[in-house]
C-alpha cells in the first residue's frame, strides 16, 4: 500500500506502508520510500539553468535550498499577518506572536529540549556562539581558565573564543586530529583538567564531513566540571539532535542549512545556566521595566532577544522543521549516505584526485584536491558546467594549515540530489583535468 | 593603443567563442604564455592578500608610464590567464589612465564572478593595488 504524502498541497513523496506492516524499520531501506523526483519538485530553484546547463547544486553545506512550503510560509506571513510581536493587542499582532512562539515550540521538540524557554532565537550559529562567549564567557571565565576547541572548527567557533581569551586572559587549547580528519580523543582526555572551564566543538565538520563523538566529549568535559557548547551548524540537517540525551549545556545551529530561511538560528541552553547569564544586548523586548535609575530584565527566553526579532524567518522556520520531519531525518540520512558512498566511489575513479577527510563516521560531504590543479580553477570550470561546489578554505584556515593544503573543492549533498548529478560531477571533473593539462 | 582600445580588441577576440568553457580555455592558454617574473619580485610586500590563489604584483614607474609585472602560483592557471589580461590592459599606461580605468572587459568576457568578488577571493584586490599605485603616482607628479 502506498500513501501519498501531501504537504501544504505539495507532494513530498510516497511512504510505503508495507514496510511498517512488515515491521521492517531498518533505516537503511527507509529512504527507498522517499520519492526524490517528487521532492525535487518542491525546490523551484533546481529548475534554474546556469551557463546553459541545468543547475547541479552541490553547495549544501554552505546553505541548502528552500522548499515551496517554506517560501509559501514567508509570503503567507507578509500577506496575511505581518505585525510586530509581543506588543500589540490587535488581531495581526496576536496572530504573528502565536506563530512566532509556535516556532519556538517546534524547535524545542526538534532538539528535544526540556523547556521551551531554553530556545533562544538568534541570527544563526555564529550569533549563538558569540552570545555564549560574550555573556557566559565574560561573566564566568577568568584569567588562566582553559577553553578547548578542536582543529576542525569553523572560524565562527574559533574567533569568538580568541576574542574572549584576549580580553580575559583565558587559554585556548586545541584538540588535534589524525590524517583522516578524526579527533584524537586520547589527546583530548589528556588536555582536560580542573583548569578546563569550557569546551566548544563542532558536531559535524563542514570542511570534511566528520561526525565527532560529541556525547563522549560532553561526558568527559562534565567530569572535570567544564561546560560544553556544540556547534550543530552542519549536523542539524543530517543527524537527530537530542540535547537531553547529549546533556550538552549549549547547542547552536542555523536554519538556512536546514532548508529554512537565512538570518535565523537557534541557541539551546540549559535553563539554569541561561538564567544565571546576563543579557548580551540591551533594548526593547528584553526588559521588564526601564527607569533612568535602573532597568530590570525579562525572563527567559526574552532577555536574550533584544529588539524586533526576525519574525518572518522565525515563522517560516516552523515550516522548514516540519518539512524535514515529514520526510524523516532517518530517511534523509540514509539516502544521503547512499549518495556519499556512491559519490566517494565515483570520485575515487578519477586519477590524480585525492579525498580530504576520510573519517569512518561522515555525513554527505566530499572534500578533495586534484594533483597540480588549484581548487579555484576546479570551482570555476565546474560552475561553467552548471555545477555549484565550494572551493577554498571553507572558513577553516587552521584545519587547512594542519592538513598542509591551501584549500579543497567540496561537494556536499542534500536530500534532493541524485546519483545522476554525481555522474555529471565526474564528467565535469574530467573536463577540468583536460582543460588544465 | 588606449586602455579602452585594448579592451575592445580583447572583447572581439573573445566573441569568437560562444561557449564559456572555450573562453576559459583561451584564458588558460594565455596564462601559459605569461612571462614568469623574477624571483626577487615574489616578496611578501608584492603578494596580494585576499585572493584565493597567490598572486604577486610588481609595480614601478618607467618614465611617465606605470609598468606592472605579475604572476600567480603555478597551479592557479585561470588566475594566471586573468593576470596576464590585466597586465596587457593596464601596464605601460599613464598613471591617470590606469587610476581611472573602467574595466568593462571583465564583464564582457564572462569573468566578473572570478575577478570582482572579493569574498570569493577574486582578483579584485590586484586591480585595487594597481589603481592605488597609479593614483599615488599621479599625486606625486602634480
Ligand atoms: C560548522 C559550522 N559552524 C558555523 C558556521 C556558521 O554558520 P552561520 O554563518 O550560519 O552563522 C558554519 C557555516 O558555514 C559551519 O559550517
Amino acid at each position: 500500500m502506498c500513501v501519498l504524502f501531501q504537504y501544504n498541497n505539495v507532494n513530498v513523496g510516497y511512504f510505503n506502508m508495507s514496510l511498517t506492516i512488515d515491521g521492517n524499520y531498518s533505516p537503511l531501506i527507509f529512504h527507498k520510500v522517499l520519492d526524490i523526483q517528487k521532492i525535487r519538485q518542491d525546490f523551484p530553484i533546481l529548475n534554474e539553468v546556469i551557463n546553459g546547463k541545468p543547475l547541479v547544486y552541490f553547495d549544501n553545506a554552505a546553505t541548502t535550498q528552500k522548499p515551496l512550503p517554506v517560501l509559501n510560509a514567508l509570503t503567507r506571513y507578509y500577506e496575511h499577518y505581518n505585525a510586530n510581536i509581543h506588543r500589540g493587542i490587535h488581531y495581526l499582532a496576536e496572530k504573528a506572536t502565536s506563530a512566532f512562539e509556535a516556532s519556538r515550540h517546534k524547535i524545542q521538540t526538534f532538539m528535544n529540549a526540556q523547556h521551551v524557554e531554553e530556545i533562544i532565537f538568534t541570527y544563526g550559529t555564529t550569533d549563538g556562539i558569540n552570545l555564549v562567549s560574550q555573556s557566559y564567557g565574560r561573566t564566568f571565565l577568568k584569567a588562566g581558565d582553559e577553553i578547548i576547541i578542536s582543529t576542525m572548527e569553523h572560524h565562527s567557533n574559533i574567533v569568538p573564543w580568541q576574542m574572549l581569551c584576549e580580553e580575559k586572559g583565558c587559554v585556548l587549547r586545541v584538540i588535534p586530529i589524525n590524517d583522516e580528519g578524526e579527533l584524537l580523543m586520547d589527546e583530548y582526555e589528556k588536555m582536560l583538567s580542573e583548569k578546563t572551564k569550557f569546551v566548544s566543538v563542532v558536531h559535524v565538520s563542514n570542511a570534511l564531513g566528520t561526525i565527532n563523538p560529541v556525547a563522549e566529549i560532553i561526558e568527559k568535559a562534565h567530569a572535570v566540571g567544564a561546560k560544553v557548547l556544540i556547534d550543530g551548524a552542519q549536523a542539524s540537517s543530517h543527524i537527530d539532535i537530542d540535547v537531553q540525551a547529549l546533556d550538552c549545556d549549549f547547542y547552536v545551529f542555523s536554519l538556512h542549512k536546514l532548508y529554512g530561511p537565512t538570518g535565523m538560528g537557534a541557541l539551546y541552553g540549559k535553563k539554569e545556566i541561561l538564567n544565571a547569564m546576563p543579557p548580551y544586548r540591551g533594548g526593547g523586548e528584553m526588559i521588564k521595566e526601564v527607569t533612568f535609575a535602573k532597568t530590570t530584565y525579562s525572563d527567559l527566553p526574552y532577555k536574550f532577544e533584544a529588539g524586533t526579532p526576525n519574525i518572518a524567518d522565525v515563522v517560516a522556520a516552523y515550516t522548514a522543521v516540519e518539512y524535514v520531519e515529514t520526510l524523516g531525518k532517518k530517511r534523509i540520512a540514509s539516502y544521503e549516505h547512499e549518495l556519499l558512498v556512491y559519490g566517494t566511489d565515483a570520485l575515487k575513479t578519477i586519477e590524480g584526485l585525492r579525498l580530504v577527510g576520510t573519517a569512518k563516521e561522515k555525513v554527505s560531504v566530499i572534500s578533495f584536491v586534484m594533483d597540480g590543479i588549484h581548487p579555484q580553477d576546479v570551482g570555476v570550470i565546474l560552475d561553467q558546467q552548471g555545477i555549484a561546489v565550494r572551493t577554498g578554505h571553507h572558513c577553516t584556515q587552521p584545519l587547512m594549515q594542519r592538513l598542509g593544503i591551501p584549500g579543497t573543492s567540496r561537494a556536499s549533498f542534500a536530500v534532493y540530489n541524485t546519483k545522476e548529478e554525481i555522474d555529471k560531477l565526474v564528467v565535469g571533473l574530467e573536463r577540468v583535468k583536460k582543460m588544465l593539462s | 593603443m588606449t586602455i579602452n582600445e585594448k579592451q575592445d580588441e580583447l572583447i572581439e577576440d573573445f566573441e569568437l567563442f560562444d561557449d564559456q568553457l572555450d573562453k576559459t580555455q583561451y584564458i588558460i592558454d594565455l596564462g601559459k604564455k605569461l612571462a614568469p617574473i623574477p624571483e626577487e619580485y615574489k616578496t611578501d610586500e608584492n603578494l596580494i592578500r585576499g585572493c584565493q590563489s597567490k598572486v604577486w604584483l610588481h609595480s614601478e614607474m618607467r618614465g611617465d608610464v606605470v609598468h606592472f609585472e605579475a604572476d600567480s602560483e603555478p597551479t592557479a592557471q585561470i588566475s594566471k590567464g586573468l593576470v596576464s589580461l590585466l597586465i596587457k590592459i593596464l601596464s605601460d599606461e599613464k598613471p591617470e589612465a590606469v587610476a581611472n580605468a573602467d574595466l568593462y572587459f571583465i564583464d564582457k568576457i564572462g569573468m566578473s564572478s572570478i575577478i570582482t568578488s572579493r569574498r570569493a577571493g577574486g582578483l579584485a584586490s590586484m586591480i585595487a593595488r594597481m589603481k592605488e599605485f597609479a593614483q599615488r603616482a599621479t599625486e606625486k607628479v602634480s
